[in-house]
């Protein structure tokens, strides 16, 4: 079980598939999320299988969401915002021109 | 204490692509091998490739490369069928035919003058390639843009992940009771009694045959050994872009899409020495004609890229020899490593076994830019 270690920064209240989530200032989204035990994030493109936060430091990319609209966007490297809107990824992002 | 493998029957100098892929072709057939690998600070050629299986532009000017690519690419289903039966690893190999896409009427020219040269080599059987116009290769390929005024379809085409390829062909020479030896960089070659002795940073090795396929490290053993590799180095460079449903049903010859959904987009030819960095002018450039190719890949974000230095010969054709001055001693080198892995290890290992390149790899010998005549 996860637990934050320190409670400073402002409130601050984003959404996770319409859902609302309360972080802190400074918190990445994978922090946030895995603050209040959300783990699944989304789905392999390849195998389906349920993905989440793994490397916290960018370097993994098994983290992917979608956010404000735009797909495979890195938890760990994205800074919460009020009222960003984050979004669970399923199989693979369809590419558009 | 360290335990060595025992004497072996051939030792590989180089666990890159090529070295692994005649490694695990002779420990099928029986013989003990132990592959020498020089470490991380090797160039590794093998772990920058785009992951072509490509016939459709080899051997334009001999037709003896054509041939043996197309031999190679014949192969690669049985060849990644028994690898997979070995290691269970999956090379990812896929051959649903390539595309090459032309920007001009110009090079859509120089392509079908590519084809039509082309079209004699294989006699019978044909090299497999055809001229589309731009409605033929839309029907295929359907995201491409309005730039692409035609191509050339290569049916024998198609492409692997380099990675599991070369991981899989580590763990079947494992898997054959063979060695691989990683940091084992070589620092003597020589004679013992009938066959060879390679000291090296892990110790001294012993086998009655050696095979030389350490990439541009055979321009330095060449010699030890009676052997006069020239070989040039040119950089090329790659993107990775995010991961995304599949789009693209076969791979074209400057980008293609993964298993996994990432996009690979190459390639540039770059003499730039030994060095592999990355260069944003040519990183822009590489982007911005393959959004040409496929405009939607505008939208993609790149993950990752990476330069890699290729092995190139003076006339870009592979070399294959074997040392008249040292029995038992061959040399391999080639640029595309995974095209024609299938070909080394089922049909050139079964030739280095037996102590005896076939007579018409004359052709392939490095005496080509020697002047001389055999």
């Amino acid at each position: 079980m996860v637990r934050r270690i320190e409670t400073i920064g402002n409130e601050v209240i984003f959404s996770f598939e319409g859902q609302p989530v309360t972080a802190r200032a400074g918190d990445s989204v994978a922090a946030a999320l895995t603050a209040v035990g959300i783990s699944h994030l989304r789905d392999s493109v390849v195998s389906g299988a349920a993905r989440g936060v793994y490397c916290m430091m960018g370097a993994c990319f098994d983290c992917l969401v979608e956010v404000n609209g735009v797909p495979n966007r890195q938890a760990c490297m994205t800074e919460v915002r009020h009222g960003l809107d984050v979004r669970r990824q399923s199989g693979g992002v369809e590419v558009r021109s | 204490m360290t335990i060595r493998p025992r004497a072996a029957d051939t030792l590989v100098i180089g666990g890159g692509l090529v070295g692994a892929a005649v490694g695990w072709g002779l420990a099928s057939r029986g013989e003990t091998v132990t592959v020498l690998d020089e470490g991380d600070q090797a160039l590794r050629a093998s772990c920058g490739n785009f992951g072509l299986v490509w016939v459709q532009s080899k051997g334009d000017g001999m037709h003896d490369y054509a041939r043996w690519t197309r031999s190679s690419a014949d192969i690669w289903p049985e060849f990644s069928e028994r690898l997979k039966e070995d290691t269970g690893i999956s090379t990812g190999y896929h051959k649903p035919g390539g595309m090459h896409l032309c920007l001009s009427e110009q090079d859509l020219e120089k392509t079908r003058a590519l084809c039509n040269r082309m079209h004699n080599v294989n006699g019978a059987q044909g090299y497999g390639s055809e001229i589309l116009d731009r409605k033929q290769v839309a029907d295929m390929l359907p995201g491409i843009g309005p730039d692409v005024v035609g191509g050339s379809f290569g049916r024998h085409d198609g492409h692997a992940s380099p990675l599991k390829l070369l991981m899989g062909l580590h763990a079947g020479i494992k898997a054959r009771g063979s060695h691989y030896v990683s940091g084992a960089a070589v620092d003597k070659i020589e004679r013992d009694g009938g066959g060879y002795s390679v000291t090296t940073a892990k110790g001294v090795y012993r086998a009655g045959k050696l095979v030389l396929a350490a990439g541009h490290g055979n321009s330095a053993f060449g010699p030890l050994v009676g052997l006069d590799i020239p070989l040039r180095p040119e950089k090329g460079q790659i993107l990775v872009t995010e991961r995304v449903a599949p789009f693209l049903s076969m791979p074209t010859h400057v980008v293609r899409q993964t298993e996994e959904g990432s996009i690979l987009i190459g390639d540039s030819h770059e003499d730039t020495g030994f060095s592999t960095l990355s260069t944003t002018p040519i990183m822009s450039q590489i982007a911005s004609r393959a959004a040409r190719f496929f405009p939607l890949l505008k939208n993609l974000r790149v993950v990752r890229s990476w330069g890699a230095v290729r092995v190139l010969s003076p006339d870009g054709y592979p070399i294959y020899q074997q040392s008249e001055t040292h029995p038992g001693v061959f040399s391999v080198n080639c640029h595309s490593g995974v095209t024609l892995a299938g070909a080394h290890a089922m049909l050139l290992a079964p030739m280095i076994s037996a102590g005896q390149l076939a007579p018409e790899f004359e052709a392939f010998s490095a005496r080509r830019f020697h002047g001389q005549t055999h």
